[in-house]
């Protein structure tokens, strides 16, 4: 192509477009600005690809055209007509093609080279190696999520004896076999690498479940950054190198946080409790005190009568509520409530739903006034003084066993203190589990209420019977 | 974090790199394959996180369901 740029100015834009990324993720870290930065950051990532597509390196553009394309079509398609309540699933299936890709690139580069045994620089080799892991890992781990949060997989953990070992003794061969790749220059060791990556990717998903899953979709967000990082390293491009720390650097970051929210250290989100989950799910904290405890049930009558009378409610939104699209309708009891003078409050959870974030996206959805909800730390002083919760679809943010039973698998996530209010109403289909499989305590307290149905029409009596009181 | 997702997909300028300049079969086919994936990972990735940021959007007239 004659109108090829130098090499030159090629890295001017990626630093523009560079900046701009960075730029964008700083604007994206707030709800006011959030908007502007992702526009921004579209910007500086349309920077780096039309002056990629410019430089002196591509001799043909069919492939790339074709390619991107078909990319487009489906990157689309599956973005539009993805539901809110579905978005966890959609982002680590993005999550993991961008890691995939990172696999895709280090494989083809290896393959490239190798015809020349001896040409290749250690240091390169080195970064190949670890695109080729690492992507492999996140992209055959996200399907797991994907698959989990699908529900196409059962969503609590699933575990064999010797889980651990296993994964262990994988690891290291992956190890053995990046070196042997390394050293031998062999295609043949580069797949084995791959493969055993994706395997490596399952087995380190699999075992994870209930409220851990953001974390791990964060952790794979982090390892797809790494991944495009080190194949920046490979290419010898400055755009990947910088864009792929970026996204490696705060997705480690979030990832620390979010285990931080839930006191549990990353090592432990990992391989710990929810990974030996399964002994003390089989043996459930009920177990022993028997399947005949009692709890009381309500009618949506006299929980409308409840609320209605209350001066102070605070309404506990979890992923119950999304699958059921009740945001609405629990945004329109706020406004009956507040309209009889209630202080209505939302307390939402650091891991609420299944993504950081994706509960304040669907009550805002539903138009509630960003004002009203309150992250854990600011609204647990205010359960004493609290005259009902109300429930929606939340489970393990909720279960006091967090906080009193150091035999359960909860133990030391930080939880939502609704107990302490006066009184507890639970909007629940049945008695079953949440998503860890883990039984809740609360449901059997003295002052907790359960309203059985479809969190929809539960909400929907609510309002009509708020309506009539 | 949905905002992050969409920038790793900075993949893309690899992958067309390596398009660009494949020589074999077996990596054209590796870098097709790789240009589709980082192409959904960035337009997904991006439009999905504008569609979640347009639910903060204050809406002139609040709808009711249905």
């Amino acid at each position: 192509m004659t109108f090829a740029l130098s090499q030159t100015s090629i890295n001017v834009a990626y630093l523009v477009a560079s900046v701009c990324l960075i730029i964008g993720i700083k604007r994206l870290s707030s709800p006011a600005t959030a908007r502007s930065g992702n526009v921004v950051a579209a910007v500086g990532m349309a920077i780096a690809i039309v002056f990629t597509l410019l430089s002196p390196a591509i001799d043909s553009y069919w492939l790339i055209a074709a390619g991107v394309a078909v990319g487009t079509v489906i990157g689309v398609a599956s973005a539009r007509m993805v539901k809110m309540t579905a978005m966890p699933q959609m982002v680590a299936l993005f999550n993991g093609v961008g890691g995939g890709a990172a696999a895709l690139i280090a494989a083809a580069e290896f393959h490239r080279l190798t015809p020349a045994p001896g040409h290749v620089l250690p240091e390169y080799v080195g970064a190949m190696l670890f695109s080729a892991l690492i992507g492999s890992i996140s992209f055959s781990g996200s399907l797991v999520a994907f698959a989990k949060l699908q529900e196409l997989l059962p969503g609590r953990p699933i575990v064999f004896a010797g889980q651990q070992i296993v994964n262990g003794i994988l690891f290291l061969a992956l190890l053995g076999v990046g070196v042997l790749a390394g050293t031998m220059e062999a295609g043949i060791w580069m797949v084995v690498l791959l493969l055993g990556a994706l395997l490596f990717g399952v087995l380190l998903v699999l075992p994870i479940g209930g409220a851990d899953m953001p974390v791990v979709i964060s952790l794979l967000n982090a390892f797809t950054g790494l991944a495009a990082a080190s194949t920046g390293f490979v290419l010898e491009n400055t755009a990947l190198i910088i864009g792929g720390t970026l996204v490696g650097a705060s997705g480690t970051l979030l990832t620390i946080l979010m285990g931080r929210a839930m006191n549990r250290s990353l090592a432990n989100v990992l391989f710990g409790a929810f990974g030996a989950a399964p002994a003390a799910v089989a043996a459930p904290a009920s177990g022993g005190r028997g399947e005949a405890k009692s709890y009381r049930e309500i009618s949506a009558e006299d929980c409308a009568v409840m609320l209605a009378y209350a001066s102070r409610v605070v309404i506990v939104p979890g992923y119950g509520l999304a699958v059921a699209q009740a945001q609405h309708n629990v945004r329109e009891l706020a406004d009956l409530l507040e309209k009889r003078g209630v202080d209505v409050k939302y307390a939402i959870h650091p891991v609420a739903g299944r993504m950081p974030g994706h509960m304040n996206v669907l009550l805002a959805e539903a138009n509630v006034p960003y004002p009203q909800l309150y992250d854990m730390e600011d609204i647990n002083p205010e359960f004493p003084r609290t005259d009902v919760a109300l429930i929606i679809g939340a489970n393990d943010v909720t279960n006091p066993a967090a906080r009193d039973d150091p035999e359960s698998p909860l133990y030391g996530m930080p939880i939502l203190n609704v107990d302490q209010s006066t009184n507890v109403v639970v909007l629940k289909r049945s008695m079953s589990p949440g998503f860890a499989g883990i039984g809740n305590d609360l449901f059997y307290r003295a002052n907790t209420a359960m309203l059985f149905g479809d969190a929809k029409a539960s909400v929907e009596n609510l309002v009509a019977a708020v309506k009539a009181a | 974090m949905s905002g992050t997702n969409a920038i790793h997909g900075i993949v893309l300028v690899g992958a067309m790199l390596i398009a660009g300049s494949a020589d074999s079969t077996l990596e054209q086919v590796l870098a097709f394959v790789a240009v589709v994936f980082a192409t959904v990972n960035v337009v997904g990735g991006f439009l999905v996180t504008d569609r979640m940021l347009e639910m903060f959007k204050r809406k002139p007239e609040p709808r009711e369901p249905e």
